[in-house]
């Protein structure tokens, strides 16, 4: 008998005793019919191969282990980034209780989120009664200050209006009709999280500012000397946004945050359960309009909404997740030009800071190679850290970036000596990186949970970087940008360089030589 | 002690003025409190949840991929439409098993037709039938496929089973399963249970090699039917039926095999655990092929005991003498178990919110270690099951039905359990509030919580919540002395 309370087995361990042993090797020989041991493993050796590889890559229809979400995810974070804001989705409810569990098992934080729950009969006749009856309700029950309404596939399907459904709803007395519920429509076969956070956003910002969807007037802009920022799509959301902020209060930058989950996705634990917290409020979001200039972090999260704000007059920039010293200095001396303000000196030490830590340890990641794989902005940004660093990015990979993206990669990677081999794979998932990590081995992969697979798979170690993080816990409160930023990163990367270091001369007897106490 | 009937009912009925009259008329009729001698909890359910109350519950591509056929490890399950519903539901419930991933089992991985708008407008099929096409030159052995319907696939029309035909001629007679578990189909989960069941029996019962797979059958061979081995659940139990002498011949479907599937009706009892998600094919199997089915508990030792007994009573007195044995020979882990936790648990109230059988078969584990359940309520439960839970709860628990996110914060504010056991969703809700809390779906990434071994986890782990230093934490000291 295997268990024992005092020291009691966890799955980990118990499953390895003698017993349980025992009763899967005779599950298998009887029951499971499993292919031949030697079949087996030429199909294992098989799948190393350069020529599966290329079969691999030939496909056309099927994905496998994709490294992204669908639009309705990214429309649910927008909203939840504006103050007592509770994101309504119209469709499907399977859709939102999986968006919320997926937040939370990121975030290890709730997320409200409500569905109007159409069925059978919507589908026939169309979600009407759902939106009436679930405005209401949604109204009645959390008090929210505005809903925000976006779609699942099913109501994109049938080709439900929101903008009509809400106006309807409004007559019928579901809401009051000055109650502000921007929305967006989201298609789930259209682009992926990071299109619907765009076109979520889009659609609250063109909301307050054009007109409140013709039940208000539209702004008029008078342009100030305020600045917007505008995230994107970020797994490390809490500890980002703060850093930017930080950053623009030393530069003395008056600036307003434009979709901000960064509280109500780090609430404390004191008693209290806080279903909203922070974020941007409308009041913001209309003084947004008068601002000189607005800066996007991730360009491919939010072109329909920059767009939308160039159309209104804003000087617009749009970066790639800068990071690392020359992102940063970037991002602040664009800052910099549009404010006319200096950048202070505490940024300049911390930027010192930052090289003298990169100059310390440039030794021990110099030609080091590197796979990473997450969304085009994340991927642009940390394959321009990993150049600044020596290191080789050889396989840059993003399922839901094109052609277009990887061009701008290979114009990284051919702008550097240590981009020299090194290859962007747009439109490709974690099937296809498998086939690279075993034809082209590199040294580490830098990805989200699911790249532990890989490891498993490849030998290759994984570096958690980008969204979601399920496995391991409080990375998203700590920021990856700004010098700050990059020296987390810079850490993070050493770490499990030093790590993999010790793992492979821990042999006693065997190793011992090179397993050093002064690394 | 839990709250008196007048009590629930007052509270239930402050909880109720939030809503809008239409909507709290409706949402009455889903929260009561179970009286002593009624046959049932006294409240509707499997009824469509109302929008916008913040519903807990999923879809029917949930029960069917989620739950009852992506454990099935040595077939690749397409999660056919746009990408999210794979995405979110990938790898995440933890129904153990063990192979060389992505050559012969695809348990955790995420396959996906991911489709795009041309896809919509012109159809999918041709691009299925590309799929398993492509999956036949990278997977080439794997046993089997099914293809999971997202909500899109019943609006444009697909024909699915139309192409699953035709591929699995081309195929020489490879298994593959259509399954119309779209997310808008039903309720809840429940109906993609239900579905799924459906489609086991069409897909792979009716069209069975009798030559494929042959073993001698034995006349204690049984089948373990509605465990997902979440953390090896399915194990820990095997072992114990084992060592009662009976062949387990196939796990549905945690670590299961297409195999298995097949040969289930050579069973001479199934064995149910979630009643929930798979009753369907248990009546079918009995009706179709005569075999018996019998529900059983292995959670906490009185009811593992009870249905060790339950199970032998259907054999001969070998079994039945066996039984006896394996309870014996646990009685120290279990007297241990309960000795070191029992203290320290004694009296503490518990409130749930779970799927499938949870809200009623982990009430007994609870009580052994002297811990009192005073609310529950199913996610997506049917009449039958609040009537089999009238042989669990107390008189005067408060029940609710697909309770919504007001309602549950609210009951949990009032009744002030010591624990509260439901999901991700709801975990950190309580935490912030200073509720100590274990996931009940996916036993919060820890488990086996069935069988013995299992018990002796659950134990430790309510234990390791309830009496987590941290919870004398919450509030500052400065503020506690003003």
């Amino acid at each position: 008998m295997p268990q024992n309370v005092e020291k009691v087995l966890d799955h980990e361990n118990l499953f390895r005793e003698p017993e349980y042993k025992a009763m899967f090797d005779n599950k298998r020989s009887q029951f499971e019919f499993r292919v031949p041991a030697e079949e087996l493993a030429k199909q294992i050796e098989y799948a190393k191969t350069w020529e599966y590889r290329e079969k691999n890559f030939a496909r056309e229809a099927l994905t496998v282990n994709p490294a992204k979400a669908c639009q309705p995810l990214g429309a649910v974070f927008a909203a939840v980034g504006f103050e007592k804001t509770l994101p309504f989705v119209h469709g499907s409810q399977g859709c939102v209780a999986y968006y919320r569990s997926h937040f939370s098992r990121h975030f290890k934080e709730p997320t409200s989120c409500v569905s109007s729950s159409m069925t059978e009969d919507a589908a026939v006749f169309g979600g009407l009664n759902n939106m009436i009856d679930g405005l209401a309700n949604t109204y009645n029950l959390y008090k929210p200050e505005m809903i925000a309404v976006s779609t699942t596939c099913m109501a994109e399907v049938i080709g439900d209006d929101l903008d009509a459904f809400i106006k309807t709803s409004k007559q019928k007395g579901s809401i009051p009709a000055e109650f502000d519920v921007p929305f967006a429509h989201t298609p789930a076969f259209v682009g992926s999280h990071i299109t619907g956070y765009d076109n979520a956003l889009q659609g609250i910002i063109k909301y307050f500012w054009d007109g409140k969807a013709g039940q208000g007037t539209a702004l008029t802009r008078i342009p100030n000397e305020s600045i917007n920022f505008i995230g994107g799509f970020d797994g490390f959301v809490c500890g980002n946004l703060p850093e930017i902020r930080r950053m623009l209060d030393l530069m003395g930058v008056e600036h307003t945050i434009l979709c901000d989950p960064s509280d109500v996705w780090n609430t404390p634990t004191d008693g209290e359960f806080r279903m909203y917290d922070g974020g941007t409020t409308k009041a913001q979001v209309e003084a947004a309009i008068n601002a000189k200039a607005t800066i996007s972090f991730q360009g491919y999260s939010t072109e329909k909404t920059m767009k939308l704000i160039k159309e209104h007059g804003h000087d617009t920039t749009s970066f790639h997740h800068p990071m690392g010293v020359t992102g940063t200095d970037a991002f602040l001396m664009k800052v910099s030009e549009l404010t006319g303000k200096p950048i202070p000196k505490e940024l300049e030490l911390e930027r010192g800071r930052l090289v003298d830590a990169i100059a310390d340890s440039q030794a021990h990641l110099h030609g080091k190679k590197f796979a990473l794989y997450g969304d085009p902005d994340l991927m642009l940004g940390m394959t321009a850290f990993l150049l600044e660093l020596g290191a080789e990015p050889v396989h840059v990979l993003s399922t839901n970036g094109d052609k277009e993206w990887a061009e701008k990669v290979q114009v990284l990677l051919d702008a550097s000596p240590f981009g020299k081999n090194c290859k962007a794979y747009p439109k490709a998932d974690l099937w296809h990186m498998r086939s690279l990590l075993f034809t082209e081995k590199v040294d580490f992969l830098i990805g989200n949970t699911y790249g532990k697979y890989l490891e498993r798979d490849c030998g290759t170690p994984l570096i958690r970087l980008g969204f979601p993080i399920f496995d391991r816990h409080h990375h998203h409160r700590f920021p990856i940008w700004g010098y700050q930023g990059a020296l987390r990163v810079l850490t993070m990367l050493l770490d499990e360089y030093f790590e993999a270091l010790d793992a492979n001369t821990i042999g006693i007897g065997t190793t011992d030589y090179s397993y050093d106490i002064i690394r | 002690m839990s709250l008196t009937v007048e009590e629930n009912k007052a509270l239930i009925e402050e909880v109720l003025k939030a809503y809008p009259e239409k909507t709290a008329k409706k949402r009455a009729k889903h929260l009561g409190t179970f009286e002593d001698g009624k046959p049932d909890c006294g409240v509707k359910s499997n009824i469509k949840s109302l929008p916008g109350v913040m519903t807990i519950r999923g879809c029917a591509y949930a029960g069917s991929k989620g739950v009852v056929w992506g454990p099935i490890k040595d077939m690749i399950h397409i999660s056919h439409g746009p990408v999210g519903c794979g995405q979110y539901s990938w790898a995440s419930r933890r129904n153990y098993y063990i192979g060389e991933t992505g050559i012969d089992t695809f348990g955790t991985m995420q396959f996906t037709s991911d489709f795009q708008e041309k896809d919509i407008v012109f159809g999918g099929d041709k691009k299925l039938e590309k799929i398993i096409d492509e999956i036949e030159v990278l997977f080439p052995l794997n046993k089997g496929i099914t293809v999971q319907s997202e909500c899109p696939i019943g609006l444009i029309g697909d024909d699915i089973e139309a192409v699953s035909k035709k591929k699995a001629k081309e195929y020489e007679g490879k298994t593959i399963v259509p399954v119309r578990c779209e997310g808008f189909r039903g309720v809840s989960q429940s109906l993609g249970h239900h579905i799924a069941n459906d489609a086991v029996r069409d897909w792979v019962f009716d069209k069975v090699d009798p030559n494929k797979n042959v073993f001698e059958s034995s006349p204690y061979d049984v089948a373990i039917i509605g465990d997902y081995n979440i953390g090896g659940d399915a194990w820990s139990s095997r072992i114990l039926l084992e060592e009662m002498g009976l062949r387990v011949i196939a796990q549905w479907s945690g670590d299961g095999t297409i195999a298995e599937l097949e040969n289930t009706p050579k069973a001479k009892l199934n064995v149910l655990h979630c009643y929930r998600s798979m009753n369907y094919i248990s009546r079918h199997m009995e009706e179709k092929y005569g075999i018996p089915w019998v529900e059983y508990n292995f959670f906490g030792p009185t009811m593992i005991e009870k249905s060790l007994r339950e199970i032998a009573s259907h054999f001969d007195d070998t079994i039945k003498a066996n039984a006896e044995v394996v309870i014996a020979k646990y009685r120290k882990l279990i007297d241990e178990t309960i000795a070191k936790y029992k203290p320290r648990l004694q009296g503490k109230k518990v409130m749930l919110f779970v799927g499938g059988l949870r809200p009623r078969h982990v009430i007994g584990a609870y009580e052994d270690l002297g811990m009192e359940v005073v609310g529950t309520g199913y996610e997506f439960g049917h009449n039958d099951d609040y009537q089999r839970t009238t042989h669990y709860v107390k008189d005067g628990t408060l029940i609710y039905d697909d309770v919504t996110g007001y309602e549950f914060e609210k009951f949990v504010e009032k009744v002030q359990p010591d624990l509260v056991g439901s999901g991700i969703k709801e975990k950190y809700v309580f935490q912030k509030m200073g509720v100590p809390f274990r996931q009940m779906h996916s036993w919060d990434y820890s488990g086996p919580y069935h069988g013995y071994d299992g018990f002796a986890i659950f134990a430790r782990d309510m234990d390791m919540a309830i009496n987590s230093p941290v919870w004398s934490l919450t509030k500052a000291p400065w503020k506690k002395a003003a």
